[in-house]
């Protein structure tokens, strides 16, 4: 700007101005004005969210459909997607590595262990974008932000349910039972979801502060992956490694294979009560409880920085 | 929300005024911006290691700029009143509007507001993949709308917007319409809600001449209904149609707070008179 700015002119006090001899804040208390942009209490806060709940859903539904529009197909993505996802995965450690022996009922096994896993993965990682990925929505409107990553794991839960259409399909192709056990799904999916939406909280936090962790994630969520048995079974691998006691443990109650695990005891006939660790119900809420509330105060913790900088 | 209170709407904004009630209570704001990566270097992976292990050190060597935005701006805003904000392109406007609207942290100083402002705008929740009636939807709950509210409101918005009159292109993906169209659609949806205190920024330049009549109109309703009503454009004339005072920034610093035309004045003599 070349333009330099002379002396401003003394402020001309031809606009209304409030009375002397009392403070702006004075004044505003007076008339009982709050101050813009103060995080409200918590209980405060759930409430707005609840109000909001409509916006969430529609927007994960938004989010969900103008995914695949421009496509030819359009929705028909939504099952093919996850299809071809596990005819990847069936192909490198079914076939290739010949991962399934000893595993009975190995296709459904394995499309189970990729679905449920695939929703708390990308749970996660569209927690972590959900508010540095969304500024303009958070620098433009005010809503409890929140909203945002527990839309995002919405969306994916949506997802997941296509998925679990095109699971259906396979697990009675392959001769899996229909069983009273499938009302499982339900208790099984709740917890999961609350878990989800509690880390990608965590997430959502760390990533409006730091994006660069959204690169990093994808090596984490590997790893982790890894770590669960999606692609074979925890309990073979466990039975002949001679791990100490706490890893032992430490891989048996990873949230991830709780979750999986309880998603093929209720889906497979095939697959046991003895293969579940003791305790799995309360261990797999124990988790939800922990992670949903404890990732839900630790993201309104900051409630009032989000979208600044 | 807020909107309980019925104190007497003084609509005259100067003498006649019994009891003037306080909307909005800016009191000393200084508003700054910290950008990464613009020291030297600008954001190579030197620059980053450099700020990462010199985090301890002042902000500067780290490669962290601070853009003084707004500096020391005081003023008291009114219920009834609409005030419209002026000033050269990077004066702190946009920012200070944000700020009111409690999207943007202050630095020094403290925005005191009767409810809970609004920015006009609902850009960034509509998504473009979308048909314009989804759209509706999601703006109008993205405002906080209720769903009976948003389905009320449906035709109301739809026609306001005219997006129908050449045709059903309301159920086409808002990708397909034209620039205009779409930021009538939008403006349409931004407009759909009353608010305690409404912040507009430029909102008026979309749109065909008939088109900004109606939201000019729009805007004067709003205006009835709101406590307070912010409005930032460079277009004197709409500021001179909706605005009874006006707040000239420079630089963020408040150069002049008064009635339309005194500050008009001031403020054309500065910029040449162009506008």
């Amino acid at each position: 700007m070349s333009q330099v700015l002379h002396t401003p002119p003394p402020t001309t006090k031809t606009g209304p101005a409030a009375t002397p001899a009392e403070s702006p804040a004075q004044l505003a208390a007076r008339y009982g004005l709050s101050v813009s942009g103060a995080r409200p209490t918590l209980r405060e806060y759930v409430r707005r969210l609840w109000a909001r709940r409509h916006f969430i859903t529609a927007f994960a539904t938004a989010k969900l459909t103008a995914q695949y529009s421009q496509a030819k197909l359009g929705q028909v993505w939504q099952i093919v997607n996850p299809l071809l996802n596990a005819a990847v995965y069936y192909l490198i450690f079914g076939v290739l590595m010949g991962t399934k022996h000893g595993v009975p009922d190995y296709v459904p096994f394995l499309v189970t262990g990729v679905f449920v896993w695939t929703f708390t993965q990308s749970s996660i990682m569209a927690g972590t974008r959900a508010i540095s990925g969304s500024l303009g929505l958070v620098r433009a409107l005010h809503f409890p932000r929140a909203s945002l990553p527990l839309s995002y794991c919405l969306q994916q839960l949506q997802q997941l349910l296509f998925s679990m259409a095109a699971l259906v399909v396979i697990l009675l192709a392959f001769g899996v039972p229909v069983a009273a056990s499938w009302l499982l799904i339900l208790p099984a999916l709740t917890l999961q979801f609350m878990f989800n939406a509690g880390v990608a909280m965590v997430m959502a936090r760390v990533g409006a502060k730091t994006p660069d962790i959204a690169q990093l994630m994808p090596f984490v969520l590997r790893t982790w992956m890894y770590a669960s048995g999606v692609m074979f079974s925890m309990d073979k691998i466990l039975a002949d490694r001679d791990l100490p006691q706490f890893a032992h443990v430490l891989l048996e109650y990873n949230p991830a294979v709780l979750y999986i695990d309880l998603m093929r005891f209720a889906l497979i006939d095939s697959f046991e009560a003895h293969q579940l660790p003791p305790h799995v119900w309360a261990a797999a809420l124990g988790w939800a409880l922990l992670a949903g509330i404890g990732g839900f105060i630790y993201f309104w913790k900051a409630e009032e920085t989000y979208g600044r900088g | 929300m807020a909107d309980t209170i019925t104190g007497p709407h003084s609509r005259a904004t100067d003498t006649t005024a019994t009891e003037r009630v306080p909307t909005v209570v800016v009191d000393g704001v200084d508003i700054v911006y910290r950008v990464n990566g613009t020291g030297a270097g600008r954001g190579s992976a030197t620059a980053a290691l450099n700020r990462i292990l010199r985090r301890k050190k002042t902000e500067k060597a780290a490669g962290v700029r601070k853009v003084h935005a707004v500096r020391n701006v005081s003023f008291t805003a009114y219920r009834g009143e609409a005030i419209g904000l002026i000033g050269t392109n990077g004066s702190g406007k946009s920012t200070l509007l944000k700020a009111v609207a409690g999207l943007l942290p202050v630095e020094n100083g403290r925005i005191y507001t009767d409810g809970q402002p609004s920015l006009l705008g609902v850009n960034a929740a509509l998504m473009n993949d979308l048909t314009g009636e989804r759209n509706v939807h999601l703006g109008g709950l993205a405002m906080g709308m209720s769903r009976e509210q948003v389905r009320e409101r449906y035709q109301e918005i739809v026609d306001f917007s005219g997006i129908n009159e050449k045709g059903d292109f309301i159920t086409l993906p808002m990708r397909t319409y034209s620039s205009g169209m779409a930021a009538r659609l939008r403006f349409s949806i931004a407009a759909a809600k009353d608010h305690d205190v409404l912040l507009i920024d430029e909102a008026l330049a979309t749109g065909d001449a008939s088109f900004r009549k109606r939201s000019e109109a729009r805007i004067r309703e709003l205006r009835k209904n709101a406590g307070t009503v912010f409005l930032v454009s460079h277009n004197n004339k709409s500021i001179r149609d909706t605005c009874d005072r006006v707040l000239w920034l420079e630089r963020g610093e408040l150069r002049m707070d008064g009635a339309t035309e005194d500050v008009l004045k001031e403020y054309e003599k500065f910029t040449g008179g162009k506008k």
